[in-house]
C-alpha cells in the first residue's frame, strides 16, 4: 500500500516535469486581450473584425496596408490597370508559406476563387472579378466584369493561402456550416505573414510566433517590429479585462471600456492610445411604408416628409452626446464616413445646427404641431455606448415633441429585427473595410434590387433615382469623374437627409508603457509594426 | 430496486422532452443566426441558400422533430459560431467546469460544516457572531460582485493570484486538468471561492440549525449522562445525525453549482461550459445552446435519481416498504 502510494506520487511528479508547458519567453512576448475570440482561422469564412485581427498577422494579401491604412506591396510587388477591365499583378519571388510551400501564381488564382465560393464571407471584395489568369509563375492578370477602379483596395482584404496545403487538408472551400465535419482551417493556419500560428485553443488562447523569414522585416521605409511571440487571450468581462491589464497579466487591451479610461490613464506604466475609427454612427428611418409600424401616427408616414427628418436632425445636441455620453471619444459629423475613406469631402461634412426651436417650427409646418410618438430601435452591445446614445437622443426628441421610446436589445435580436425591415427608426454603425465611399453608398443608400451589395443594409428602404445613378457611376468610372459623382452623392446626402448622422467612433487601446504600436483606424493592431522596449 | 430506478428513468423522459421543447421554442427569440453568420455583406440569394442549408425554413415542429431525433443519437450538429462539432466543444469545456464545481463544493463542505458546528456549539461567542455576519455577506452579495471584489483585492492590489483564466493545464487523455500545475491551482482559488461562497454559508447555517435542534434531544442528554467526552458527544452523536439533510442539500446544490457557474465563469474568463453557453447566446448559436440546456437537464435528473437512491440507503423505512412490494 505504502509502496503503491509512493509510486503514484512519483508518477505525479513525473507528470509535472514532463507535461508542464515551457516557461514564458522573454521581454518580446506580448500578451494581449480583447473581449471576443476569433471564431475561425479560415481566411475566407467570416468577414468580422475579431477574425481579421488574428488572421492579418498570419496571412498576407496581395496588397498590404500600412498602419495609416495606405496601400503598400504585399505578395504583389507591383500592379497596374493595363486595360479598363484588366489588372496585372507582379508577384513577389522567393516567398514561402509557413509550412514550406513556395508561393506562386497558382496560390493567387486559387485564393481568389476560394473567396468567391458561396460559403465565403468575402464575396464583396471579389464580386467584380470575372476570372483570374496566370501568365507565368509570378504574374497574374485579373479580368473584371466592368471597370473596377478600387480593385486594389478590395484585394487588400483578400488573404492568400497555399493551394496545395488547402487541397491536402481538404479545405478547398470555406467551411460549410451544414457539414457535420470540422474543417482543418477552423483551427489551423498556414500563411506567408509576419507571424505563424503556434497554438490555437478556441476561446482560451492563441499563440503566434515571429516568422523570421518574412520578407517585410527587411523592407526599407517601414517601422520594423521586434515582437517575437504574441499570446492572445479573450477576456469577455470588461472589469476583468481591465483588472488583468492593471495587475500586469496582459500587456495590451484592444477594447478597454470607456468608463475605465481615466483610471487606466492614472495607473503607472499604462498608456492609453486613442485614435479615430473608420466607423460612423447614424440614425436611419423607414421612408418607404405609407404608415409606420411603431408610431401613433395613422394613415401617413411622417419620415417621408423632409421637414420631419430635418426637425429630428436639428433637435440633436451632438456636442452634449460627444461630451457626456461618449466622454470625448467621438468625432461629431455631418456625413456618414470619416476622412480616411476615399471620397470624403470636408466641404460636405457639415451638420444641421442644434436648434430645438427650428425643430419645433419644422414639425408644426409639416403638420405635427403636437409632435408624435415613435419607437427607436437600438443595439445595446454592438457600438460604443450605443444604448446610452439612443437614450440621450430620445430625451432630445421628446423635448421638441417627438415622444421617443427606446427599444434596446443585444445585437443578435436587434439585427434579426431590422433585417426583416421590422423597424420605424433605428441606430446603426457602419465601417468601411474597402476605405472607399462606394461601399457605404451602395450598401446603405442604393435602392435594394437583388443585385450583389445594392441596398443590402438599407432597411429604411430609402430610394432616390439620382442616388442610384451616382452609385452606378462610382462602380464603373474612375479618376475625376468618379470623384465628382461621390461629391454630388455627398451633397445629396446632406440635402435629402436619408440618415441623421451622429459621429465617427474613436477607439482607445490600452497598453503597458513599453509597447509601441501605431494606432490603426480599422481597429486592427498591426503587430508587425510594433516594438517592445 | 430495479423497478424503482426504471420508473424514475421513465419519469425523466417527459421532463427531458419538455426541456428540449421549451429550449427550442425560446430560440425563436434569441436572434437570427443567419445574420451573424453572413456578416456585413451578402445577397438575398446567399441568405436564402444559408437559411435553406440550415433547415431554418422548415416548420417549427419539423425542425424540433429532427433535432430530437439527432439528439437521441448524440448528434447535436456543428456550432454555428465555431464550425466545430457541439459534442466535442462541450466535452472540451466540461473538465474546467467540473473541476471548478468540485472544488467549490468541497470548499463549501470542508469550511461550512466546521463553521456550522462551531456556531451551533458556541452560540454566543464573538467568533460565532462574526461567522454569522460573514455568512450574511455570502448570501446577499451577488456572485459577480464577489468575483470582482476578489479580483480587485488579490490580483490588482496584492498581485498574488491571477484574475482570469485557468492557468496551465495538463492533458490526461481527453481530460485537461488544472489540478497538477501550480498556476492551475492558483487560478482555481478565486473562482472556487466566488462560486462556493453561497453554498458555504448555506451549509453553515443548515448545520448550525440542525445542531441546535439535535443538541436538545434526549439521546444527547443520555450521552452526556453516560459521561462521554464532549468531543464524542458533539461529533460522534450530534454531528452524525445532522448530516442527512446536509448530504441532500449538498447533492442538489452540486447540480446548481455546475449549471449556474455561468456568472463565475464569465467574470473569471473560466473556459468552461457556462462561458461557452454565454458566448453562444451572444451569437445565437442554437445547436450549442440546445445541447447545453439538455445536458444540464439530464444532469439534474441524474442527481435527483442519485439523491433518491441515497434516501433509500439512508432511511431504513423506505427499504422495508420497498422490500414488501417486491414479495
Amino acid at each position: 500500500m505504502r509502496g503503491w502510494g509512493r509510486a503514484a506520487a512519483a508518477a505525479m511528479a513525473g507528470l509535472f516535469l514532463v507535461l508542464l508547458p515551457p516557461a514564458p519567453a522573454g521581454a518580446q512576448t506580448v500578451r494581449w486581450a480583447a473581449a471576443g475570440d476569433p471564431n475561425t482561422m479560415d481566411p475566407h469564412s467570416q468577414n468580422v473584425g475579431t477574425v481579421t485581427m488574428m488572421l492579418q498577422q498570419i496571412y498576407d494579401p496581395l496588397i498590404q496596408r500600412n498602419a495609416d491604412l495606405s496601400l503598400r506591396p504585399g505578395l504583389a510587388t507591383a500592379w497596374e490597370q493595363v486595360q479598363p477591365t484588366r489588372w496585372r499583378f507582379t508577384l513577389r519571388q522567393g516567398v514561402r508559406f509557413h509550412e514550406g510551400e513556395p508561393f506562386t501564381a497558382e496560390d493567387v488564382v486559387f485564393s481568389i476563387l476560394r473567396a468567391q465560393q458561396p460559403t465565403s464571407n468575402f464575396n464583396i471584395y471579389v464580386d467584380s472579378i470575372e476570372r483570374v489568369e496566370k501568365l507565368d509563375d509570378h504574374t497574374v492578370e485579373i479580368v473584371t466584369k466592368v471597370a473596377d477602379p478600387i480593385l486594389p483596395n478590395k484585394l487588400a482584404s483578400v488573404f492568400v493561402m497555399s493551394k496545395s496545403w488547402a487541397e491536402r487538408n481538404n479545405a478547398a472551400r470555406p467551411q460549410n456550416t451544414r457539414a457535420r465535419e470540422e474543417m482543418a482551417t477552423v483551427r489551423q493556419a498556414n500563411g506567408t505573414g509576419a507571424f505563424r500560428l503556434a497554438q490555437r485553443e478556441p476561446d482560451v488562447r492563441t499563440v503566434l510566433r515571429r516568422n523570421a523569414g518574412w520578407y517585410g522585416w527587411t523592407e526599407p521605409g517601414v517601422q520594423q517590429g521586434n515582437v517575437a511571440e504574441l499570446v492572445f487571450r479573450p477576456i469577455s468581462s470588461d472589469a476583468t479585462r481591465v483588472a488583468a491589464l492593471l495587475s500586469g497579466e496582459v500587456d495590451f487591451v484592444l477594447d478597454p471600456p470607456l468608463q475605465d479610461l481615466n483610471r487606466l490613464r492614472g495607473a503607472p506604466n499604462i498608456r492609453v492610445l486613442e485614435g479615430p475609427e473608420v466607423r460612423s454612427i447614424f440614425i436611419a428611418m423607414d421612408v418607404f411604408r405609407d404608415e409606420l409600424l411603431y408610431s401613433d401616427v395613422r394613415g401617413r408616414n411622417p419620415f417621408k416628409d423632409l421637414r420631419v427628418r430635418q426637425a429630428l436632425y436639428h433637435a440633436i445636441d451632438i456636442q452634449a452626446i460627444h461630451r457626456t455620453t461618449m466622454r470625448g471619444f467621438s468625432v461629431p459629423t455631418g456625413t456618414f464616413f470619416p476622412p480616411q475613406v476615399n471620397g470624403y469631402s470636408e466641404a460636405e461634412d457639415v451638420r444641421l445646427p442644434f436648434d430645438p426651436n427650428r425643430a419645433r417650427a419644422l414639425l408644426a409646418e409639416a403638420g405635427y404641431p403636437n409632435g408624435f410618438g415613435v419607437t427607436l430601435d437600438c443595439p445595446n452591445n454592438r457600438y460604443i455606448n450605443d444604448e446610452q446614445i439612443c437614450q440621450a437622443i430620445a430625451a432630445m426628441w421628446t423635448r421638441v415633441g417627438v415622444r421617443t421610446q427606446v427599444k434596446a436589445q443585444p445585437l443578435a435580436p436587434f439585427f434579426a429585427q431590422i433585417q426583416r425591415d421590422d423597424t420605424s427608426i433605428y441606430l446603426l454603425g457602419w465601417g468601411v473595410p474597402t476605405l472607399d465611399a462606394l461601399y457605404s453608398f451602395q450598401s446603405l443608400l442604393a435602392t435594394r434590387n437583388g443585385a450583389q451589395g445594392d441596398g443590402i443594409w438599407n432597411y429604411g428602404r430609402y430610394s432616390n433615382p439620382r442616388m442610384d445613378e451616382l452609385v452606378e457611376r462610382m462602380k464603373t468610372q474612375s479618376g475625376e469623374a468618379r470623384m465628382a459623382a461621390i461629391r454630388e452623392a455627398l451633397r445629396l446626402y446632406r440635402e435629402d437627409v436619408p440618415h441623421i448622422p451622429l459621429h465617427h467612433q474613436m477607439i482607445p487601446w490600452a497598453m503597458r508603457q513599453n509597447i509601441n504600436i501605431p494606432h490603426a483606424a480599422n481597429n486592427q493592431p498591426y503587430w508587425r509594426y510594433a516594438r517592445v522596449d | 430496486m430495479f423497478a424503482f430506478i426504471l420508473s424514475r428513468v421513465l419519469q425523466a423522459l417527459p421532463v427531458m422532452l419538455a426541456v428540449a421543447l421549451i429550449a427550442f421554442a425560446m430560440f425563436a427569440y434569441v436572434g437570427d443566426p443567419v445574420a451573424i453568420m453572413l456578416g456585413q455583406d451578402y445577397t438575398q440569394a446567399q441568405r436564402d441558400a444559408l437559411v435553406q442549408s440550415l433547415g431554418l425554413d422548415q416548420p417549427f415542429f419539423v425542425q424540433f422533430g429532427k433535432f430530437v431525433l439527432n439528439a437521441v443519437q448524440g448528434e447535436f450538429g456543428l456550432s454555428y459560431r465555431l464550425s466545430r462539432p457541439v459534442i466535442e466543444l462541450i466535452a472540451e469545456r466540461a473538465p474546467a467546469t467540473l473541476e471548478l464545481a468540485l472544488t467549490a463544493a468541497l470548499l463549501a463542505l470542508l469550511v461550512g460544516v466546521p463553521m456550522g458546528v462551531y456556531t451551533g456549539l458556541y452560540r454566543n461567542s464573538w467568533l460565532s457572531r462574526f461567522f454569522l455576519t460573514f455568512s450574511l455577506i455570502g448570501v446577499s452579495l451577488p456572485t459577480f460582485l464577489i468575483g470582482i471584489l476578489l479580483i480587485l483585492t488579490f490580483s490588482v492590489w496584492l498581485g498574488w493570484l491571477p484574475s482570469f483564466g485557468r492557468g496551465d493545464t495538463v492533458a490526461l487523455g481527453w481530460w485537461n486538468t488544472g489540478f497538477l500545475t501550480v498556476s492551475g491551482l492558483k487560478a482555481l482559488i478565486l473562482p472556487s471561492i466566488t462560486l462556493g461562497l453561497f453554498q458555504l454559508t448555506l451549509i453553515m447555517r443548515l448545520v448550525r440549525a440542525e445542531m441546535l435542534e439535535v443538541l436538545r434531544t434526549d439521546y444527547i442528554k443520555f450521552a452526556r449522562a453516560r459521561g462521554l467526552t464532549n468531543r464524542a458527544v458533539h461529533f460522534g452523536h450530534a454531528l452524525k445525525n445532522t448530516l442527512v439533510p446536509v448530504i441532500t442539500i449538498t447533492g442538489l446544490q452540486l447540480g446548481a453549482i455546475i449549471a449556474f457557474a455561468i456568472v463565475t465563469e464569465t467574470v473569471f474568463q473560466w473556459p468552461g461550459m457556462g462561458l461557452l453557453f454565454i458566448q453562444s447566446v451572444g451569437a445565437a448559436d442554437i445547436p450549442v445552446m440546445a445541447a447545453y440546456l439538455i445536458l444540464i437537464a439530464a444532469l439534474f435528473v441524474a442527481i435527483n435519481l442519485i439523491v433518491d437512491l441515497l434516501y433509500y440507503a439512508v432511511d431504513p423505512r423506505l427499504r422495508i416498504s420497498g422490500g414488501k412490494g417486491g414479495h
